[in-house]
């Protein structure tokens, strides 16, 4: 079985929301029609969008850290917002576990979204009909992108690398990798919904030098007490002898 | 949770339809063993039905609202297996059916005895009909409740009383209206149904506040650090990475102040029980029907405040992620 997943690092993110805009502009320009944006640019501006970067302060000043945080569709791999839906325009996919909807049978009753947690299914208030992350399925398979662009609009955009996207079930990809050697995890553990997207946690590489990295204890000039003799003025054996 | 008015019509208006129905079936049903005076079949239970009938299609009219594609609507019965509000949809239909069906048998006289007793006791065709439409009216409440109950990371409604609840005010509600009722159309029953609502009034007063204790009491499972996966006991959130509204911040928040939201408790509290029950003891000392009515009408507002401060009640874990612009 496949199930497409992103990984997101919180150690490389930057928050510049560069997979949010490029988010928007794929999908807002795919098949499946605009992605609502109410007065853009005036007063109380409102949109759909699929992924959102939220910025929180860890720990208290002096000792404080900035985390970007990425959130879109997790793609549970129990999701809670599917069996909920009456119509049955909320489904995972079962070739490769992505978790969509059908925008002709969706009905707008929003109940889906009460029964996700995260908050990641937002309505489109001009279209009436829920809109979340499809992972760009509609670019992941295009067979009309070279290989190396077939991959979610937000994976291509991040100018750190912060997302990898690939088979989280394939315990030899990339991304499997990632999230067993590098401690990924997964949001809300606690509801049994079995994200899969995973997070990388915010790593700090250190240094630790002991007292006897800086001086060495097994000296040997220290140990004989003797430097080296000093030059002297007659000929020495490197000038006498042609070697 | 934002309590959106099209389901708070909804729910309190098919719960009166429903319990007025069942205040119907009740009367029949002693009726049919001779407990009660059979009561006249056209201006009763006929008049009566419609009524019911008339506040479960307000309900079904008041759902549409809260559609975004109501067109689509039918497409709705399709995921039974799955989904509560899919049976709902399925169930309200079936009663109201059941419904009509029975209403038009008493209102142009078209019951048949089935069977007689020796004792004299007669078992009419439309109180089988009846039977059935209380099955679909309990299956109708539990189906509501559950749609709610049934999202347990919502732990204020992931509980059994929410259903009890459901089902108490709505049955409460109706028997409040049938009271009414019948102290116009059938004023021998009048005392009957006047006894039932208070004891189901009584008893929805005990499991609300039950609900209310147990609300008080919980501890959220989702805190910042689980829906992080930070482990630091002060974490703030600087920006939710836009600075106008979206759905997050209107669909979850009541976005009422702490004042209101609190007094809307009380109000609910006075509004569906103290006041209409004494109103109903006023009205049923002086078989007022316009007291009656007024308890049923102060009780109805009072179920909408009940409903708000449901839904208002809520906190959606998501809200984690929307702390602050």
């Amino acid at each position: 079985m496949t199930q497409l997943a992103l990984v997101i690092d919180l150690n490389v993110c930057v928050g510049c929301h560069a997979c949010v805009t490029s988010c928007k502009e794929w999908n807002t320009s795919g098949s499946a029609g605009f992605m609502t944006d109410e007065n853009p640019y005036g007063k109380d501006p409102t949109g759909t969008f699929f992924n959102r970067v939220q910025t929180y302060e860890v720990g208290e000043f002096p000792s404080t850290e900035t985390l970007h945080f990425p959130k879109s569709c997790l793609h549970c791999e129990d999701p809670p917002c599917v069996p909920v839906c009456p119509t049955g325009a909320s489904y995972k996919r079962k070739e490769d576990g992505i978790v969509l909807v059908d925008y002709d049978k969706c009905i707008g009753c929003r109940y889906c979204s009460w029964a996700c947690p995260y908050g990641v299914r937002e309505i489109d208030e001009t279209q009436k009909v829920m809109k979340k992350c499809t992972l760009c399925v509609d670019r992941i398979y295009d067979e009309s992108l070279p290989e190396s662009e077939r991959k979610p609009a937000c994976v291509l955009a991040c100018p750190t690398n912060a997302r990898l996207f690939g088979d989280v079930h394939d315990s030899e990809s990339e991304v499997s990798v990632t999230i067993r050697e590098e401690g990924g995890y997964q949001l809300m553990p606690e509801w049994g919904t079995k994200p899969a997207n995973h997070y990388l946690p915010r790593r700090k590489t250190r240094m630790h030098i002991h007292e006897d990295e800086l001086q060495r204890a097994d000296n040997p000039l220290k140990k004989e007490q003797r430097g080296p003799s000093a030059p002297v003025s007659e000929p020495t054996l490197d000038d006498s002898t042609s070697w | 949770m934002h309590p959106a008015f099209s389901v708070i019509f909804l729910t309190t208006l098919i719960g009166v339809g429903q319990g007025m129905f069942l205040a119907l079936f009740t009367g029949q049903s002693y009726s049919a063993v001779e407990l009660l005076p059979m009561q006249d079949s056209h201006n009763f239970y006929g008049n009566g039905a419609i009524i019911a009938l008339l506040f479960l299609i307000g309900g079904l009219i008041a759902s549409f609202f809260h559609l975004g594609r109501p067109e689509r609507a039918w497409r709705a019965a399709s995921q039974w297996r799955t989904s509560w509000l899919s049976r709902e949809v399925i169930v309200l239909p079936i009663l109201m059916f059941f419904v009509f069906v029975y209403g038009v048998m008493h209102y142009f006289d078209l019951d048949a005895t089935l069977f007689t007793a020796d004792t004299g006791a007669q078992l009419e065709l439309s109180l089988v009909i009846a039977t059935f439409g209380m099955i679909a009216t309990f299956a109708l409440f539990i189906c509501t409740g559950m749609i709610y109950a049934c999202l347990k990371f919502l732990q204020e409604w992931a509980s059994p009383l929410t259903v009890i609840n459901y089902t108490l005010f709505g049955t409460a509600s109706g028997f409040m209206l049938a009271t009414a009722f019948a102290n116009h159309s059938a004023p021998e029953l009048m005392r009957f149904y006047g006894i039932w609502t208070t004891i189901i009034t009584l008893a929805a007063l005990a499991t609300r506040v039950a609900s209310l204790i147990r609300n008080s009491r919980l501890k959220a499972k989702s805190t910042l650090q689980t829906a992080l996966g930070v482990r630091h006991n002060r974490i703030q959130q600087k920006s939710m990475g836009f600075m106008g509204g979206s759905v997050n911040t209107r669909d979850f928040f009541h976005h009422a102040s702490l004042v209101v939201f609190k007094s809307i408790k009380w109000i609910f509290l006075v509004l569906v029980f103290p006041l209409p029950l004494l109103l109903l003891w006023i009205g049923m000392n002086d078989s007022n029907t316009n007291m009656l009515l007024a308890a049923f009408v102060v009780q109805y507002v009072g179920l909408i405040a009940e409903r708000w401060f449901f839904f208002a009640q809520a906190n959606h874990p998501q809200n984690l992620y929307y702390q602050t612009v």
